[in-house]
């Protein structure tokens, strides 16, 4: 075993880590980003569509153009990147079991920051562990990373941005999107996304579910069924799709179990995927040196997470001293108020509510605690 | 309809199994966890957590805000004992 220290420790190199990643070592701390992944970027370089928003968020540019500004600024700042590298467990004071080309490392930092990004969410129905059922995120990764369609004929369940997105890529990729399913009774995800589904002559259907899927050894087919009020199938109502392929966009969950494990306060978050870490205006946690940023806070995307990486980054290099605090007040106030447009309007409503909520339950822990 | 639901699919456990395990008096997802296995698979619950977690809420119902998930514990991701105690350690 080997013991390594530095100033700052970052777990994901995704929007949100290499955001972070950025700050702290350009403020002159020594950084070191851990990813369990090949390659740098999260979810950043499978993101082949124009971002929205302002200009400011680089709306009009393609998620992976995003990505390799900003890896090509972590890389220029100093900040070391372990790939392949997987953190195994955290200790009470913050210190990482860590597996980096085969070897142990402890790896002792000043500050942790954790964004670890969040995970698919899964749904449980006959057939639903046949090969051919996968969430839409694997299947995204098949096509815009690996370039593997996962398979010709494809029913997607979930008409969030997500399952609406690639849908799209899907059939780009030279895929057919036999149909898309809804539960809710209507549409989740932007209609600029769904007009583009509906003119490729794809069919959605609302008020509908997955009832099983068919096959011996692999998908040959779906059954779908129309849901009355409390999602209760009706029955008569079936239909049958031949198709190889069933994708699941049924939401995320953040990948907590580092932030857990550290004994971190948790509150419950509908709307941000579940239970959430309480966290400060700086990303701080309620275990002081542990700081969160990006989809691990709370699932939104990959705008929020790199504005949420940076106000953590920024942080962790003010308490190091790296940042005066004047320095440090004017970097947050930019930062905040950009993640604050992002919060906003119609679609942003429901998450700044719950960053409200999250935020708050920070405030009155720690009332409490200096009770 | 006898068709077979898995939920943990790492361990085999299926939804009859979980939901007899919390008429057996689960009443969290660890308690659900010792009777049946589910989330000790290979993935750890990483994918079947969460519907373990909705069904104990279902089940006893309990708030889902008071269902956290099982309890966290390293390792976290698939580790090779070998990396732990190798011969260089023994």
């Amino acid at each position: 075993m080997k013991t390594i220290q530095t100033d700052v420790a970052i777990v994901g190199a995704g929007s949100a880590g290499l955001s972070a990643a950025y700050q702290a070592a350009t403020a002159g701390a020594d950084v070191l980003v851990i990813d369990e992944n090949r390659l740098p970027g999260g979810q950043l370089f499978k993101q082949i569509h124009k971002f929205f928003g302002s200009r400011e968020h680089q709306a009009g540019t393609r998620g992976y153009r995003i990505g390799q500004e900003l890896l090509s600024r972590v890389e220029k700042s100093g900040a070391r990147v372990w790939l392949n590298t997987l953190v195994y467990g955290m200790e009470k004071d913050c210190s990482l079991g860590v597996i980096h080309n085969g070897e142990h490392y402890v790896v002792r930092a000043k500050k942790v920051i954790v964004a670890a990004g969040a995970k698919e969410n899964y749904m449980a129905f006959p057939g639903s562990t046949l090969p051919g059922v996968m969430g839409a995120g694997a299947a995204q990764t098949m096509i815009n990373v690996n370039r593997v369609l996962p398979g010709e004929r494809i029913l997607m369940l979930g008409s969030g941005n997500v399952g609406l997105i690639v849908s799209y890529q899907l059939m780009q990729a030279g895929a057919e999107v036999v149909a898309l399913v809804e539960g809710a009774p209507r549409i989740g995800g932007y209609g600029v996304h769904a007009g583009k589904i509906r003119r490729a002559g794809v069919p959605i259907y609302t008020s509908h579910t997955i009832k099983r899927v068919l096959g011996t050894n692999a998908v040959e087919g779906v059954e779908i069924v129309e849901v009355g009020p409390g999602f209760v199938p009706i029955p008569g109502t079936e239909k049958k799709f031949d198709v190889d392929t069933v994708c699941l966009a049924v939401g995320l969950n953040p990948m907590t179990e580092l932030i857990w494990m550290a004994g971190c306060a948790f509150c419950f978050l509908p709307a941000f995927g579940g239970h959430v870490p309480l966290h400060d205006s700086n990303m701080e946690t309620t275990v002081s040196g542990l700081y969160v940023a990006g989809d691990v806070t709370g699932v939104e995307e990959a705008s929020s997470a790199m504005e949420e990486g940076n106000l953590a980054g920024v942080a962790a290099a003010e308490s190091l001293g790296l940042l005066s605090p004047e320095q440090a007040a004017e970097k947050k106030a930019e930062i905040t108020a950009r993640l604050n447009t992002l919060r906003s309007g119609m679609f942003g409503e429901r998450r700044r509510t719950a960053k409200e909520q999250q935020l708050n339950s920070m405030k009155h822990y720690r009332a409490k605690e200096a009770e | 309809m006898s068709e077979e639901i898995l939920i943990c699919r790492c361990q085999e456990v299926t939804e009859q199994e979980i939901l007899d395990a919390i008429a057996d008096g689960a009443a969290t997802v660890d308690g659900v966890k010792r009777r049946t296995r589910a989330c000790m698979g290979l993935c750890q619950g990483k994918t079947c957590g969460r519907l373990v977690q909705q069904m104990v809420a279902r089940g006893t119902g309990k708030d889902p805000a008071d269902v956290p998930p099982q309890k966290s514990r390293m390792p976290v991701r698939p580790v090779k004992i070998g990396v732990f105690g190798g011969q260089d350690d023994a």
